[in-house]
């Protein structure tokens, strides 16, 4: 027990914790917005398809700069997301399979980037693996005030047009109606998402940084009808997955931060889905006998 | 047969087996789900390993079809429940996957299992692990297993045809003359989960998904008949393995990877050239249109 008191002491853990949170709280948010917009498996795709960005810059540049990395992570999701919809748009193939083809593509040739540097560079890829899952036990402070700040921005900014964003995603005809300009408050949504993935990729990964999109939201929506609660009580939750898969992580030997972190999240829509007081299955089922 | 041979062959049955069973999930827009089950299988494999503690061929397809088809009843469970569907995928397979990953963790390192495999795979050390039965030595064993599932997800298509085609297209009309719609959902969820779990070794996660999603997808941009649209899908899916190969061999670069790159090459082709509904035959029927007018 003391010893895990002096690992909790330590003024790195102390960071780590401080960053999962807020990164938690984040993208519990945004993820509320991107469920009700019913976009959760393009946040997928974005997440897989900054693979290639951050190999890119790193093979561009060759220095591994956090700030560069993320530029590089922002460039090909944007770029995802945009090929998406086009494909979608230009062809007849439907955006599920679309989504599949640019994720899958993606990915792969970020793997492929991945292996040239390994076999190409005389810098070791160690940093570059820790993208797939996360890690947070090997980040340090200046890695967590990247993300710290990065969330902290992102929820400062839909804090701030929350009602804008609100009647968007609602009610486009509406929003428009009353001068709203929808496509930028759209704009402005995509950027968040890409946000949070680009900041969030270095604690939870590639692979399942969009579980954190996804989850929270979805759990929240089991105890409330309102949008406002629902992001709030999202953005806890995710929060305290953070915290909590973080917790385990660096107290584990070496076990991996972002699958414990959306275990935890899981956990929760479990006990949500089971006791949710708005649509949970116990209360349904009370309701109907 | 020489090294590189075995490897060529193993990516061109991988193309194959799941270019064809993908092709199926393109058209009943179930691209997505095909995702999570490349993804979710994972935690079938850890699973089967964790029971017999053995990295057998069998317990790890039974495993790997269990948590499949565990997966499409998970999402259509909560699909019903009132859950959005892209979500309800989206919550289900991030969920397995991060257990399976948790679950590799804890195995030794003296077992051949471990994440980086399972996103990746090692086609490159296929030659080398081969089936040996009385002595003779037979091949690969990814190779048996691939033809294996080949086999059974063809023959399954044969013996099905017609049920398949009417409940892919028009799954009201199937129910009404009795085709049973619900049993060839989950029969397709098994055959893809099988596909996965055999070409999981050798290809991971990634190839899995681009293979199962990107060849029907181009295949569909190609031909407008269902059975057209499986043969090509296979044959491309075939067509990316050598590409894809040959690109690796080139750039000394992950096979897996340069295979799912060379998917995306032929789907941007398709998407661009095709005959009836590629870009530029669009944008020439446009114009001549036009012109008429």
């Amino acid at each position: 027990m003391s010893e895990f008191l002096n690992f909790l002491s330590s003024a790195n853990t102390q960071w780590v914790l401080l960053g999962s949170i807020i990164l938690g709280f984040a993208s519990g948010l945004i993820g509320s917005f991107v469920l009700l917009k019913k976009q959760s498996l393009i946040g997928d795709a974005m997440a897989h398809a900054t693979l290639p960005g951050v190999c890119a810059v790193y093979i561009i540049f060759n220095v591994k700069s956090i700030p560069l990395f993320l530029v590089g992570a922002a460039c090909t999701g944007l770029l995802a997301t945009y090929l998406i919809q086009a494909i979608v748009k230009h062809s007849r193939i439907k955006t599920d399979a679309s989504i599949g083809v640019v994720l899958s593509v993606f990915f792969g040739f970020g793997i492929v980037l991945l292996t040239y540097i390994t076999k190409n560079t005389k810098g070791n890829r160690s940093g570059l693996d820790e993208f797939i899952f996360g890690q947070a036990a090997a980040m340090v402070k200046s890695d967590i005030q990247v993300i710290a700040l990065g969330s902290l921005i992102i929820i400062i900014v839909s804090a701030l047009f929350f009602k804008e964003l609100k009647i968007s995603i609602f009610d486009p005809q509406y929003a428009k109606g009353i001068g709203l300009p929808v496509s930028l408050f759209n704009l402005i949504l995509m950027g968040l998402v890409v946000g949070i993935v680009v900041v969030g990729i270095q604690m939870v990964g590639v692979v399942l940084i969009a579980a954190l999109l996804i989850t929270p939201p979805l759990a929240a929506r089991y105890w409330t009808d309102r949008l406002g609660r629902m992001a709030f009580l999202s953005g806890c939750i995710g929060g305290i997955s953070g915290v909590v898969g973080t917790l385990i992580s660096t107290a584990g030997d070496g076990l991996p931060t972002g699958p414990l972190i959306v275990l935890c999240a899981s956990v929760i829509f479990l006990v949500s889905l089971l006791f949710g007081a708005r649509k949970g299955l116990i209360i349904k089922a009370v309701r109907t006998t | 047969m020489s090294y590189s041979a075995w490897i060529i062959l193993t990516g061109c049955l991988v193309g194959v087996t799941c270019g064809v069973t993908g092709a199926l999930l393109v058209l009943r827009k179930m691209a997505m789900l095909a995702d999570a089950i490349s993804h979710t299988v994972l935690l079938g494999i850890v699973g089967a390993f964790l029971v017999t503690q053995s990295l057998n061929g069998v317990p790890m397809l039974i495993g790997a079809a269990i948590v499949g088809v565990l997966t499409a009843v998970m999402v259509q469970a909560l699909d019903s429940s009132g859950v959005q569907s892209d979500a309800a995928i989206g919550v289900v397979f991030t969920s397995l996957f991060a257990l399976g990953v948790v679950l590799i963790s804890f195995i030794g390192d003296n077992v051949h299992l471990d994440v980086q495999h399972a996103l990746m795979g090692e086609i490159a050390f296929i030659p080398w692990d081969t089936l040996t039965i009385n002595g003779v030595d037979l091949g690969p064993t990814a190779v048996w297993m691939l033809g294996g599932v080949l086999l059974l997800n063809i023959s399954i298509i044969l013996l099905l045809y017609k049920e398949i085609k009417i409940s892919t297209f028009d799954p009201q009309l199937a129910l009404s003359i009795g085709v049973p719609v619900v049993f060839i959902h989950y029969l397709l969820m098994t055959m893809v989960s099988f596909s996965t779990v055999a070409s999981f070794d050798s290809v991971g996660a990634i190839l899995v998904v681009a293979m199962l999603i990107v060849p029907g997808s181009s295949a569909y941009l190609l031909t407008d008949k269902f059975g057209m649209m499986l043969i090509l899908s296979g044959v491309i899916g075939a067509l990316s393995a050598l590409v894809g190969y040959g690109g690796a061999v080139l750039f000394d670069v992950s096979i897996s990877g340069a295979i799912a790159s060379a998917t995306g090459l032929l789907f941007t082709l398709c998407f661009l050239l095709s005959p009836k509904h590629g870009m530029i035959a669009k944008w020439f029927r446009r114009k001549k249109m036009q012109q008429s007018v």
